[in-house]
């Protein structure tokens, strides 16, 4: 039955017993007190992807970020110093807290380049590295010593170009946390892919449905049916999805698949624009001039199964982080930002090695033409999913082996919130009634 | 053209000339072009699409022997932005026979970068 090999256990899922073959309740997606614990357990304790390097091209350079997921209002700017260090900071003005670094909407993110951070407000400024150099009308304070109202810094660490987050100061390092699965694609030539489509959408979900529907491709053939021509979408339909691969490693999980159609068997398999431009959902067809990207040339993690009909992987580092690099030399990420139980903010990434000539540039442009396409048809369905699962008639959902990472993302998640419960409990126990402002303030 | 009736400035490469009646999909930004498709038929996107298409090689092949892709004239950038509309209104046309992705229902997904020729 199985067209690709499945794990001695039998089945991926039973490859990992802690996870259980049961019906998983989806109530975590739908319970405004389990996001309320996500919240502290997950986004304010995790590393959070926030960005490329290459949106820092020069020292000077930074871009805002809004994080509502770490807690209303939080906003931070990322930045190059002078040495040549990303660094993060709280975007706020240590005199009375103003937003530091805005333009005419605060809530809205900005970017650019400067040799110092001016507050609008009463123009106390801050050096690259977030050190207090100026305070207007210095001798109108009373004791003020500069070096005691440096920006408010937030953990930040790159791995292979990738800016993180984290608003923990005592988490582990961010490559202990990414752990073999980073270390296993280190090397892939990330560097190389800088001509960048980014889209944003807001969804009427919770953020693990969307992980959930990118973690399994069991609705491809069915969802996206419409999208291939009418032969070749009856012929999917009627074989279904097959993983070539699927491997867990602590929070993290990925997915191996094959190539479909980059470039396809057949010319009459694609659409007559995909023929024209050698293009479509699996990304251009032809390889761009670089190095590292060819089968044998690829690091260790990507193609695990070492499949000759290998097409992609999809890289799923907790909590929202998607990595997904694409067999003919392209790769895309997600983020998902939750705001509420049942809403989030969808960030994707598309990276292409930028295009030598008008050929290479529409062929770029028909393959994000058409991840929108599909974007738009998931995010919808996901809205669907919500409101139903919302009321609660039915809470438990059998999932099959194909959806053995559904499984763990909310396995996972629970897992962390149940520690942070318990972490919360020995506080509580060890401090005794004194911990009563303790707990309000973590928002239980 | 333009200098034989001197009442019209000519957008296009002389050779793409007749391309021309489609001026107003020659679009720079994907929020433009996406706008337009959902404020088009699909007659005038099928016609975008049929001409187009019929033109999209030519069109490669006659931008990449004469200019790099950062350093083209005006009149070959817009006849890159109208191709790129033609990208825009291939899958209306092939694929959804309407303006909108088929079940998008309320979704609402947003280019908020992109590379712009």
């Amino acid at each position: 039955m199985a067209h690709f090999p499945k794990p001695a256990a039998g089945s991926w899922t039973e490859n990992w017993p802690e996870l259980g073959t049961a019906p998983v309740d989806y109530t975590d997606s739908i319970d405004p007190e389990q996001w309320k614990l996500e919240q502290q357990a997950i986004f304010r304790k995790l590393w959070l992807h926030v960005g490329r390097v290459e949106r820092l091209p020069k020292a000077g350079s930074y871009f805002t970020r809004e994080m509502p997921s770490v807690g209303a209002g939080t906003s931070i700017i990322v930045n190059k110093d002078k040495d040549g260090q990303v660094r993060a900071f709280y975007n706020l003005c240590r005199h009375r807290g103003n937003k530091l670094v805005w333009n005419d909407y605060p809530g809205e993110e900005v970017s650019g380049s400067c040799r110092q951070f001016t507050c609008k407000y009463h123009a106390w400024r801050y050096a690259l590295d977030g050190e207090l150099t100026f305070i207007q009308q210095e001798d109108e304070f009373f004791d003020v010593d500069k070096a005691d109202y440096p920006l408010k810094p937030v953990r930040c660490e790159v791995w292979e170009g990738f800016i993180f987050v984290n608003f923990d100061d005592d988490a582990e390092p961010l490559v202990d946390y990414l752990g073999d699965f980073a270390k296993g694609l280190e090397g892939y030539p990330f560097h190389e892919m800088t001509e960048v489509y980014s889209y944003r959408a807001e969804i009427n979900s919770n953020w693990k449905l969307f992980i959930d529907a990118f973690v399994e491709f069991y609705h491809a053939p069915i969802l996206h049916m419409k999208q291939a021509t009418a032969e070749e979408a009856a012929k999917l339909a009627k074989v279904g999805f097959e993983a070539l691969h699927y491997d867990i490693k602590d929070q993290h999980s990925m997915i191996s698949s094959w190539g479909g159609m980059s470039p396809p068997k057949d010319l009459n398999m694609v659409k007559p624009i995909e023929r024209i431009l050698h293009s479509g959902l699996f990304g251009p067809w032809d390889r761009p001039d670089i190095k590292g990207i060819l089968p044998d040339e690829l690091p260790p993690a990507v193609n695990p199964a070492r499949q000759p009909t290998w097409g992609q992987d999809s890289f799923e580092f907790f909590p929202n982080f998607t990595l997904l690099l694409w067999a003919p030399g392209w790769y895309l990420t997600y983020n998902y930002w939750p705001t509420a139980v049942d809403k989030h903010i969808f960030e994707c990434n598309l990276y292409f090695v930028p295009p030598k000539n008008t050929r290479q540039r529409l062929s770029q442009e028909l393959a994000a033409v058409t991840f929108k396409e599909y974007a738009l048809q998931d995010a919808n369905t996901l809205e669907a999913t919500q409101t139903q699962i919302g009321t609660r008639a039915v809470t438990e959902f059998p999932l099959c082996d194909q959806e053995i990472l559904l499984r763990h993302l909310h396995h996972t998640a629970h897992k962390y919130v149940d520690k942070y419960k318990l972490e919360q409990a020995a506080k509580a126990a060890t401090n005794g009634s004194a911990s009563k402002t303790e707990k309000e303030g973590a928002n239980v | 053209m333009s200098e034989t009736n001197g009442t019209k400035e000519r957008l296009l490469p002389e050779e793409f000339a007749d391309l021309e009646r489609f001026s107003d999909w020659i679009l720079p930004t994907e929020p433009e072009r996406y706008a337009k498709r959902l404020a088009s038929t699909m007659e005038e996107m099928q016609n975008l699409y049929d001409v187009g298409m019929a033109r999209l090689e030519d069109v490669m092949v006659y931008l990449d022997a004469r200019f790099p892709l950062h350093g083209m004239p005006d009149d070959a950038k817009r006849l890159m932005h109208l191709m790129q509309s033609v990208v825009m209104v291939s899958f209306p046309v092939e694929v959804w026979k309407q303006p909108r992705v088929l079940d998008s229902g309320a979704a609402w997904v947003e280019i908020v970068r992109e590379p712009v020729v």
